[in-house]
Protein backbone atom coordinates (compact mmCIF):
# COMPACT_ATOMS: atom_id res chain seq x y z
CA UNK A 1 0.00 0.00 0.00
CA UNK A 2 1.39 3.32 -1.02
CA UNK A 3 1.54 5.56 1.96
CA UNK A 4 1.00 9.17 1.23
CA UNK A 5 3.73 11.06 2.97
CA UNK A 6 3.90 14.65 2.09
CA UNK A 7 0.78 16.64 2.23
CA UNK A 8 1.99 20.11 1.62
CA UNK A 9 0.40 22.15 4.37
CA UNK A 10 -1.45 24.48 2.09
CA UNK A 11 -1.49 27.11 4.74
CA UNK A 12 -0.01 29.83 2.61
CA UNK A 13 -3.29 30.31 0.89
CA UNK A 14 -5.26 30.40 4.08
CA UNK A 15 -2.79 32.32 6.21
CA UNK A 16 -4.43 35.70 5.96
CA UNK A 17 -8.00 36.28 4.98
CA UNK A 18 -7.95 37.82 1.52
CA UNK A 19 -9.02 41.13 2.94
CA UNK A 20 -10.49 42.10 6.26
CA UNK A 21 -13.94 42.43 4.86
CA UNK A 22 -17.26 42.70 6.53
CA UNK A 23 -17.62 39.05 5.72
CA UNK A 24 -14.70 38.11 7.98
CA UNK A 25 -16.11 40.16 10.83
CA UNK A 26 -19.48 38.53 10.33
CA UNK A 27 -17.90 35.06 10.43
CA UNK A 28 -15.98 35.99 13.56
CA UNK A 29 -19.15 37.17 15.27
CA UNK A 30 -21.03 34.06 14.24
CA UNK A 31 -18.29 31.77 15.56
CA UNK A 32 -18.16 33.67 18.83
CA UNK A 33 -21.91 33.46 19.15
CA UNK A 34 -21.68 29.73 18.50
CA UNK A 35 -19.29 29.33 21.45
CA UNK A 36 -21.70 31.07 23.79
CA UNK A 37 -24.65 29.10 22.45
CA UNK A 38 -22.76 25.86 22.97
CA UNK A 39 -21.96 26.92 26.50
CA UNK A 40 -25.62 27.73 27.16
CA UNK A 41 -26.76 24.40 25.72
CA UNK A 42 -24.12 22.23 27.39
CA UNK A 43 -24.15 23.83 30.77
CA UNK A 44 -22.72 20.80 32.50
CA UNK A 45 -19.18 21.66 31.36
CA UNK A 46 -19.39 25.20 32.71
CA UNK A 47 -20.82 23.99 36.01
CA UNK A 48 -18.14 21.35 36.08
CA UNK A 49 -15.43 24.00 35.95
CA UNK A 50 -17.17 26.07 38.62
CA UNK A 51 -17.45 23.06 40.88
CA UNK A 52 -13.76 22.39 40.25
CA UNK A 53 -12.96 25.91 41.42
CA UNK A 54 -15.16 25.62 44.49
CA UNK A 55 -13.77 22.28 45.59
CA UNK A 56 -10.16 23.34 44.99
CA UNK A 57 -10.59 26.47 47.06
CA UNK A 58 -12.40 24.50 49.75
CA UNK A 59 -9.58 21.95 49.97
CA UNK A 60 -7.03 24.75 50.25
CA UNK A 61 -9.15 26.35 52.95
CA UNK A 62 -9.33 23.13 54.92
CA UNK A 63 -5.59 22.53 54.72
CA UNK A 64 -4.36 26.10 55.12
CA UNK A 65 -6.98 28.01 57.11
CA UNK A 66 -6.25 31.64 56.45
CA UNK A 67 -2.75 31.87 54.96
CA UNK A 68 -0.49 34.90 54.99
CA UNK A 69 -0.47 37.36 52.12
CA UNK A 70 2.45 35.82 50.25
CA UNK A 71 1.09 32.28 50.49
CA UNK A 72 -2.38 33.52 49.56
CA UNK A 73 -0.95 35.15 46.44
CA UNK A 74 0.99 32.06 45.39
CA UNK A 75 -1.97 29.76 46.00
CA UNK A 76 -4.27 32.05 44.05
CA UNK A 77 -2.08 31.96 40.95
CA UNK A 78 -1.55 28.21 41.14
CA UNK A 79 -5.29 27.57 41.39
CA UNK A 80 -5.83 29.99 38.54
CA UNK A 81 -3.34 28.02 36.44
CA UNK A 82 -5.10 24.71 37.06
CA UNK A 83 -8.52 26.22 36.44
CA UNK A 84 -7.20 27.54 33.15
CA UNK A 85 -6.02 24.10 32.07
CA UNK A 86 -9.41 22.61 32.87
CA UNK A 87 -11.53 25.40 31.43
CA UNK A 88 -9.62 25.96 28.22
CA UNK A 89 -8.89 22.30 27.50
CA UNK A 90 -12.47 21.64 26.54
CA UNK A 91 -12.51 24.38 23.91
CA UNK A 92 -10.78 22.15 21.39
CA UNK A 93 -11.39 18.74 22.89
CA UNK A 94 -15.12 19.08 22.56
CA UNK A 95 -14.91 19.77 18.83
CA UNK A 96 -15.68 16.53 17.07
CA UNK A 97 -13.67 15.64 13.99
CA UNK A 98 -16.64 16.04 11.71
CA UNK A 99 -17.36 19.45 13.06
CA UNK A 100 -13.79 20.59 12.41
CA UNK A 101 -14.27 19.51 8.81
CA UNK A 102 -17.38 21.63 8.67
CA UNK A 103 -15.56 24.68 10.02
CA UNK A 104 -12.85 24.00 7.49
CA UNK A 105 -15.32 24.35 4.69
CA UNK A 106 -16.95 27.55 5.89
CA UNK A 107 -14.28 29.73 7.46
CA UNK A 108 -10.59 30.55 7.58
CA UNK A 109 -8.26 29.32 10.34
CA UNK A 110 -7.32 32.84 11.37
CA UNK A 111 -10.91 33.81 12.07
CA UNK A 112 -11.49 30.50 13.80
CA UNK A 113 -8.54 30.81 16.18
CA UNK A 114 -9.33 34.47 16.88
CA UNK A 115 -12.87 33.57 17.92
CA UNK A 116 -11.52 30.79 20.14
CA UNK A 117 -8.99 33.14 21.73
CA UNK A 118 -11.65 35.77 22.41
CA UNK A 119 -14.04 33.26 23.88
CA UNK A 120 -11.40 31.74 26.14
CA UNK A 121 -10.35 35.18 27.37
CA UNK A 122 -13.94 35.93 28.37
CA UNK A 123 -14.33 32.51 29.98
CA UNK A 124 -11.08 32.80 31.92
CA UNK A 125 -11.81 36.31 33.15
CA UNK A 126 -15.18 35.12 34.45
CA UNK A 127 -13.61 32.09 36.12
CA UNK A 128 -10.80 34.23 37.54
CA UNK A 129 -13.29 36.58 39.17
CA UNK A 130 -15.22 33.63 40.64
CA UNK A 131 -11.96 32.17 41.93
CA UNK A 132 -10.98 35.45 43.51
CA UNK A 133 -14.39 35.85 45.18
CA UNK A 134 -14.16 32.36 46.65
CA UNK A 135 -10.61 33.00 47.82
CA UNK A 136 -11.71 36.17 49.57
CA UNK A 137 -14.78 34.50 51.04
CA UNK A 138 -12.99 31.45 52.43
CA UNK A 139 -9.51 32.64 53.22
CA UNK A 140 -9.98 36.30 54.02
CA UNK A 141 -8.74 39.23 52.07
CA UNK A 142 -5.09 40.08 52.77
CA UNK A 143 -4.92 42.60 49.92
CA UNK A 144 -4.79 46.28 50.69
CA UNK A 145 -6.58 47.13 47.47
CA UNK A 146 -8.99 44.42 46.43
CA UNK A 147 -9.99 46.04 43.15
CA UNK A 148 -6.38 46.52 42.10
CA UNK A 149 -5.81 42.83 42.73
CA UNK A 150 -8.92 42.01 40.76
CA UNK A 151 -7.56 44.07 37.86
CA UNK A 152 -4.29 42.15 38.01
CA UNK A 153 -6.28 38.92 38.20
CA UNK A 154 -8.15 39.88 35.02
CA UNK A 155 -4.89 40.73 33.28
CA UNK A 156 -3.41 37.40 34.31
CA UNK A 157 -6.49 35.45 33.27
CA UNK A 158 -6.28 36.97 29.79
CA UNK A 159 -2.67 35.88 29.39
CA UNK A 160 -3.27 32.36 30.71
CA UNK A 161 -6.37 31.98 28.53
CA UNK A 162 -4.43 32.99 25.43
CA UNK A 163 -1.46 30.73 25.99
CA UNK A 164 -3.52 27.66 26.84
CA UNK A 165 -5.84 28.13 23.86
CA UNK A 166 -2.94 27.58 21.50
CA UNK A 167 -1.67 24.67 23.59
CA UNK A 168 -5.13 23.10 23.60
CA UNK A 169 -5.10 23.36 19.82
CA UNK A 170 -1.76 21.55 19.74
CA UNK A 171 -2.73 18.95 22.34
CA UNK A 172 -6.04 18.20 20.63
CA UNK A 173 -4.03 16.50 17.87
CA UNK A 174 -2.39 14.07 20.29
CA UNK A 175 -3.35 11.27 22.67
CA UNK A 176 -3.88 11.85 26.42
CA UNK A 177 -4.77 15.41 25.65
CA UNK A 178 -5.52 16.86 29.06
CA UNK A 179 -2.33 15.77 30.77
CA UNK A 180 -0.29 16.63 27.70
CA UNK A 181 -1.61 20.18 27.82
CA UNK A 182 -0.19 20.67 31.30
CA UNK A 183 3.18 19.25 30.28
CA UNK A 184 3.36 21.47 27.21
CA UNK A 185 2.14 24.53 29.04
CA UNK A 186 4.02 24.68 32.33
CA UNK A 187 7.42 25.69 31.01
CA UNK A 188 5.79 28.36 28.85
CA UNK A 189 3.73 30.00 31.60
CA UNK A 190 6.56 30.26 34.14
CA UNK A 191 7.63 33.77 33.03
CA UNK A 192 4.04 34.98 32.91
CA UNK A 193 3.29 33.60 36.38
CA UNK A 194 6.46 35.13 37.83
CA UNK A 195 5.55 38.50 36.34
CA UNK A 196 2.01 38.26 37.70
CA UNK A 197 3.06 37.15 41.17
CA UNK A 198 5.51 40.04 41.26
CA UNK A 199 2.96 42.54 39.99
CA UNK A 200 0.27 41.44 42.40
CA UNK A 201 2.50 42.51 45.29
CA UNK A 202 1.44 46.02 44.28
CA UNK A 203 -1.99 45.13 45.66
CA UNK A 204 -0.41 44.00 48.95
CA UNK A 205 0.88 47.52 49.58
CA UNK A 206 4.45 46.66 48.71
CA UNK A 207 6.27 49.78 47.62
CA UNK A 208 7.66 49.62 44.10
CA UNK A 209 10.11 51.96 42.45
CA UNK A 210 8.42 54.53 40.23
CA UNK A 211 7.22 53.09 36.95
CA UNK A 212 7.98 49.45 37.76
CA UNK A 213 4.33 48.29 37.97
CA UNK A 214 3.58 49.99 34.64
CA UNK A 215 6.61 48.27 33.12
CA UNK A 216 5.40 44.90 34.38
CA UNK A 217 1.90 45.50 32.97
CA UNK A 218 3.37 46.50 29.61
CA UNK A 219 5.59 43.41 29.61
CA UNK A 220 2.60 41.15 30.27
CA UNK A 221 0.61 42.87 27.52
CA UNK A 222 3.53 42.53 25.11
CA UNK A 223 3.69 38.80 25.88
CA UNK A 224 -0.07 38.56 25.22
CA UNK A 225 0.27 40.29 21.87
CA UNK A 226 3.10 37.94 20.95
CA UNK A 227 0.99 34.90 21.80
CA UNK A 228 -1.87 36.17 19.63
CA UNK A 229 0.50 36.80 16.72
CA UNK A 230 2.11 33.37 17.05
CA UNK A 231 -1.31 31.70 17.21
CA UNK A 232 -2.47 33.51 14.09
CA UNK A 233 0.69 32.54 12.24
CA UNK A 234 0.92 28.94 13.45
CA UNK A 235 -2.69 27.78 13.74
CA UNK A 236 -3.25 27.48 9.97
CA UNK A 237 -0.65 24.69 9.96
CA UNK A 238 -2.45 22.74 12.68
CA UNK A 239 -5.84 23.29 11.14
CA UNK A 240 -5.50 20.81 8.31
CA UNK A 241 -5.76 17.10 8.96
CA UNK B 1 33.13 7.92 6.97
CA UNK B 2 32.56 11.36 5.58
CA UNK B 3 35.31 13.50 7.01
CA UNK B 4 34.87 17.04 5.89
CA UNK B 5 36.84 20.12 6.87
CA UNK B 6 34.56 21.09 9.75
CA UNK B 7 34.80 17.70 11.38
CA UNK B 8 38.59 17.92 11.33
CA UNK B 9 38.41 21.41 12.77
CA UNK B 10 36.05 20.18 15.49
CA UNK B 11 38.65 17.60 16.55
CA UNK B 12 41.50 20.11 16.41
CA UNK B 13 39.56 22.76 18.33
CA UNK B 14 38.49 20.31 21.02
CA UNK B 15 41.99 18.92 21.50
CA UNK B 16 43.13 22.53 21.85
CA UNK B 17 40.26 23.33 24.23
CA UNK B 18 41.00 20.37 26.49
CA UNK B 19 44.81 20.61 26.49
CA UNK B 20 44.95 24.41 26.41
CA UNK B 21 42.06 24.71 28.79
CA UNK B 22 43.86 22.67 31.42
CA UNK B 23 47.40 23.97 30.87
CA UNK B 24 47.36 27.56 29.64
CA UNK B 25 47.62 30.34 32.26
CA UNK B 26 44.43 31.75 33.76
CA UNK B 27 43.82 34.79 35.99
CA UNK B 28 44.10 34.01 39.68
CA UNK B 29 40.91 34.85 41.51
CA UNK B 30 40.59 33.90 45.13
CA UNK B 31 36.94 32.82 44.97
CA UNK B 32 37.33 30.72 41.85
CA UNK B 33 40.85 29.35 41.98
CA UNK B 34 41.51 26.81 39.27
CA UNK B 35 37.78 26.11 38.84
CA UNK B 36 37.77 29.10 36.49
CA UNK B 37 38.86 26.65 33.81
CA UNK B 38 35.37 25.19 33.91
CA UNK B 39 34.34 28.22 31.85
CA UNK B 40 35.71 26.43 28.79
CA UNK B 41 33.35 23.52 29.32
CA UNK B 42 30.33 24.75 31.29
CA UNK B 43 29.54 27.91 29.31
CA UNK B 44 30.30 26.19 26.01
CA UNK B 45 27.63 23.57 26.73
CA UNK B 46 24.97 26.28 26.96
CA UNK B 47 26.20 27.96 23.81
CA UNK B 48 26.10 24.66 21.97
CA UNK B 49 22.64 23.92 23.36
CA UNK B 50 21.17 27.23 22.24
CA UNK B 51 22.78 27.00 18.81
CA UNK B 52 21.47 23.45 18.32
CA UNK B 53 17.98 24.47 19.44
CA UNK B 54 18.12 27.34 16.98
CA UNK B 55 19.06 24.96 14.16
CA UNK B 56 16.19 22.74 15.29
CA UNK B 57 13.61 25.51 15.05
CA UNK B 58 14.96 26.56 11.63
CA UNK B 59 14.42 22.97 10.47
CA UNK B 60 10.90 23.05 11.92
CA UNK B 61 10.10 26.21 9.99
CA UNK B 62 11.53 24.61 6.86
CA UNK B 63 9.28 21.62 7.46
CA UNK B 64 6.21 23.81 7.80
CA UNK B 65 7.13 25.61 4.60
CA UNK B 66 7.90 22.55 2.48
CA UNK B 67 6.23 19.55 4.13
CA UNK B 68 9.44 17.55 3.59
CA UNK B 69 9.66 14.86 6.29
CA UNK B 70 13.47 15.03 6.26
CA UNK B 71 13.37 18.45 7.87
CA UNK B 72 11.27 16.99 10.65
CA UNK B 73 13.81 14.25 11.32
CA UNK B 74 16.56 16.88 11.39
CA UNK B 75 14.60 19.13 13.76
CA UNK B 76 14.09 16.23 16.15
CA UNK B 77 17.74 15.15 16.09
CA UNK B 78 19.12 18.63 16.69
CA UNK B 79 16.66 19.11 19.56
CA UNK B 80 17.74 15.79 21.05
CA UNK B 81 21.46 16.59 20.97
CA UNK B 82 20.70 20.10 22.25
CA UNK B 83 18.90 18.61 25.24
CA UNK B 84 21.88 16.35 25.90
CA UNK B 85 24.20 19.37 25.83
CA UNK B 86 21.88 21.11 28.27
CA UNK B 87 22.10 18.17 30.68
CA UNK B 88 25.89 18.29 30.42
CA UNK B 89 25.69 22.03 31.09
CA UNK B 90 23.77 21.29 34.27
CA UNK B 91 26.30 18.65 35.29
CA UNK B 92 29.32 20.93 34.77
CA UNK B 93 27.44 23.77 36.46
CA UNK B 94 26.65 21.60 39.46
CA UNK B 95 30.33 20.74 39.88
CA UNK B 96 31.26 24.38 39.62
CA UNK B 97 28.54 25.52 42.01
CA UNK B 98 29.55 22.98 44.63
CA UNK B 99 33.01 24.65 44.76
CA UNK B 100 31.85 28.26 44.65
CA UNK B 101 28.26 28.75 45.79
CA UNK B 102 27.56 25.90 48.15
CA UNK B 103 27.97 26.66 51.82
CA UNK B 104 31.01 24.63 52.99
CA UNK B 105 29.39 24.11 56.39
CA UNK B 106 26.35 22.48 54.83
CA UNK B 107 26.14 19.35 52.75
CA UNK B 108 25.63 20.14 49.04
CA UNK B 109 22.00 19.07 48.98
CA UNK B 110 21.16 21.56 51.75
CA UNK B 111 22.08 24.46 49.48
CA UNK B 112 20.09 23.03 46.56
CA UNK B 113 16.95 25.02 47.37
CA UNK B 114 18.68 28.37 47.21
CA UNK B 115 20.82 27.48 44.20
CA UNK B 116 17.86 26.33 42.13
CA UNK B 117 16.24 29.76 42.39
CA UNK B 118 18.99 31.25 40.24
CA UNK B 119 17.38 32.91 37.21
CA UNK B 120 19.92 31.39 34.83
CA UNK B 121 19.09 27.95 36.17
CA UNK B 122 15.38 28.62 35.80
CA UNK B 123 15.91 29.71 32.21
CA UNK B 124 17.87 26.55 31.50
CA UNK B 125 15.25 24.43 33.25
CA UNK B 126 12.53 26.00 31.11
CA UNK B 127 14.50 25.20 27.96
CA UNK B 128 14.98 21.58 28.99
CA UNK B 129 11.34 21.19 30.07
CA UNK B 130 10.16 22.60 26.74
CA UNK B 131 12.17 20.08 24.78
CA UNK B 132 11.14 17.30 27.16
CA UNK B 133 7.55 18.23 26.40
CA UNK B 134 8.43 18.35 22.70
CA UNK B 135 9.55 14.71 22.77
CA UNK B 136 6.51 13.62 24.79
CA UNK B 137 4.29 15.40 22.29
CA UNK B 138 6.02 13.59 19.44
CA UNK B 139 5.53 10.22 21.05
CA UNK B 140 1.84 10.80 21.66
CA UNK B 141 0.89 11.56 18.06
CA UNK B 142 0.65 8.41 16.00
CA UNK B 143 0.13 9.69 12.49
CA UNK B 144 3.46 10.46 10.84
CA UNK B 145 2.52 13.65 9.01
CA UNK B 146 0.50 14.97 11.86
CA UNK B 147 3.29 14.26 14.32
CA UNK B 148 5.73 16.23 12.19
CA UNK B 149 3.34 19.15 11.78
CA UNK B 150 2.15 19.34 15.39
CA UNK B 151 5.63 19.06 16.85
CA UNK B 152 6.99 21.65 14.41
CA UNK B 153 4.26 24.07 15.49
CA UNK B 154 5.04 23.46 19.16
CA UNK B 155 8.76 23.85 18.52
CA UNK B 156 8.27 27.27 16.93
CA UNK B 157 5.75 28.39 19.55
CA UNK B 158 7.84 27.26 22.51
CA UNK B 159 11.10 28.64 21.15
CA UNK B 160 9.49 32.02 20.56
CA UNK B 161 8.25 31.99 24.17
CA UNK B 162 11.59 30.82 25.55
CA UNK B 163 13.52 33.94 24.64
CA UNK B 164 11.30 36.43 26.43
CA UNK B 165 11.58 34.27 29.53
CA UNK B 166 15.37 34.24 29.34
CA UNK B 167 15.33 38.05 29.08
CA UNK B 168 12.60 38.68 31.64
CA UNK B 169 13.34 36.33 34.53
CA UNK B 170 16.86 37.58 35.36
CA UNK B 171 15.42 41.06 35.82
CA UNK B 172 12.83 39.78 38.32
CA UNK B 173 14.99 37.70 40.62
CA UNK B 174 18.24 38.38 42.43
CA UNK B 175 21.22 36.40 41.20
CA UNK B 176 24.69 35.26 42.13
CA UNK B 177 25.41 33.99 38.66
CA UNK B 178 27.83 36.11 36.65
CA UNK B 179 26.45 38.10 33.73
CA UNK B 180 23.35 39.50 35.38
CA UNK B 181 22.52 41.79 32.48
CA UNK B 182 22.86 39.86 29.26
CA UNK B 183 25.06 37.00 28.22
CA UNK B 184 27.80 35.84 30.55
CA UNK B 185 31.27 35.52 28.99
CA UNK B 186 30.28 37.22 25.74
CA UNK B 187 30.85 40.65 27.20
CA UNK B 188 34.40 41.85 26.59
CA UNK B 189 34.79 43.25 30.09
CA UNK B 190 33.81 39.96 31.70
CA UNK B 191 36.58 37.82 30.47
CA UNK B 192 40.37 38.02 30.47
CA UNK B 193 42.32 38.01 27.19
CA UNK B 194 44.22 34.90 28.26
CA UNK B 195 40.94 33.08 28.60
CA UNK B 196 39.42 34.39 25.41
CA UNK B 197 42.01 32.66 23.26
CA UNK B 198 40.81 29.33 24.61
CA UNK B 199 37.17 30.18 25.21
CA UNK B 200 36.10 31.15 21.68
CA UNK B 201 37.71 28.13 19.99
CA UNK B 202 36.16 25.94 22.70
CA UNK B 203 32.65 27.29 21.99
CA UNK B 204 33.15 26.62 18.30
CA UNK B 205 34.58 23.17 18.94
CA UNK B 206 31.79 21.97 21.23
CA UNK B 207 29.12 23.34 18.90
CA UNK B 208 30.70 21.58 15.93
CA UNK B 209 30.88 18.36 17.95
CA UNK B 210 27.16 18.71 18.72
CA UNK B 211 26.39 19.27 15.06
CA UNK B 212 28.54 16.27 14.15
CA UNK B 213 26.68 13.99 16.56
CA UNK B 214 23.40 15.34 15.18
CA UNK B 215 24.34 14.61 11.58
CA UNK B 216 25.25 11.04 12.55
CA UNK B 217 21.86 10.61 14.22
CA UNK B 218 20.16 12.15 11.20
CA UNK B 219 21.92 9.80 8.78
CA UNK B 220 20.99 6.83 10.98
CA UNK B 221 17.35 7.97 11.10
CA UNK B 222 17.33 8.43 7.34
CA UNK B 223 18.43 4.81 6.94
CA UNK B 224 15.85 3.56 9.45
CA UNK B 225 13.10 5.54 7.79
CA UNK B 226 14.56 5.05 4.32
CA UNK B 227 11.24 3.91 2.88
CA UNK B 228 9.59 7.16 3.87
CA UNK B 229 12.52 9.41 3.10
CA UNK B 230 13.08 7.97 -0.37
CA UNK B 231 9.41 8.04 -1.31
CA UNK B 232 9.71 11.67 -0.64
CA UNK B 233 11.89 12.38 -3.68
Amino acid sequence: MEKKISMKPAAETALIPKEITLDAIKQYKALLKKEFLLEARQQHTLYGVMLYIASTVFVIYLTMGSPEAETWNALFWITQLFICINAVAKSFLQEAKGRMLYYYSITSPVIFILSKLTYNIILMVAMGVINLMLFAAFMGNPTSSFFLFMGIGVLGSIGLGLIFTMLAAIASKALQQASLMAILGFPLVIPQLLLLARLSKAAFSEIFRDGVPIQLVLLILALDIMIVLLSVILYPFLWKD
Amino acid sequence: MKLTWWKISAVVLLVYAVVGGLLLPVPELSQLGETIRNLYYHVCMWFAMMILFTISIIQSIKYLRTGDIRHDIKAMSYAGVGTYMGLLGYATGAIWASFTWADPNNPAYASFGSIMREPKLIGAAIALLIYGAYFILRSSVTDLDQRARVSAVYNVFAYAMLFPSIWIIPRLLPSLHPGQEGNPALNFNDIDTRMRIVFYPAVLGWTLLGAWISTLIIRYKFIVESKIVNNEK
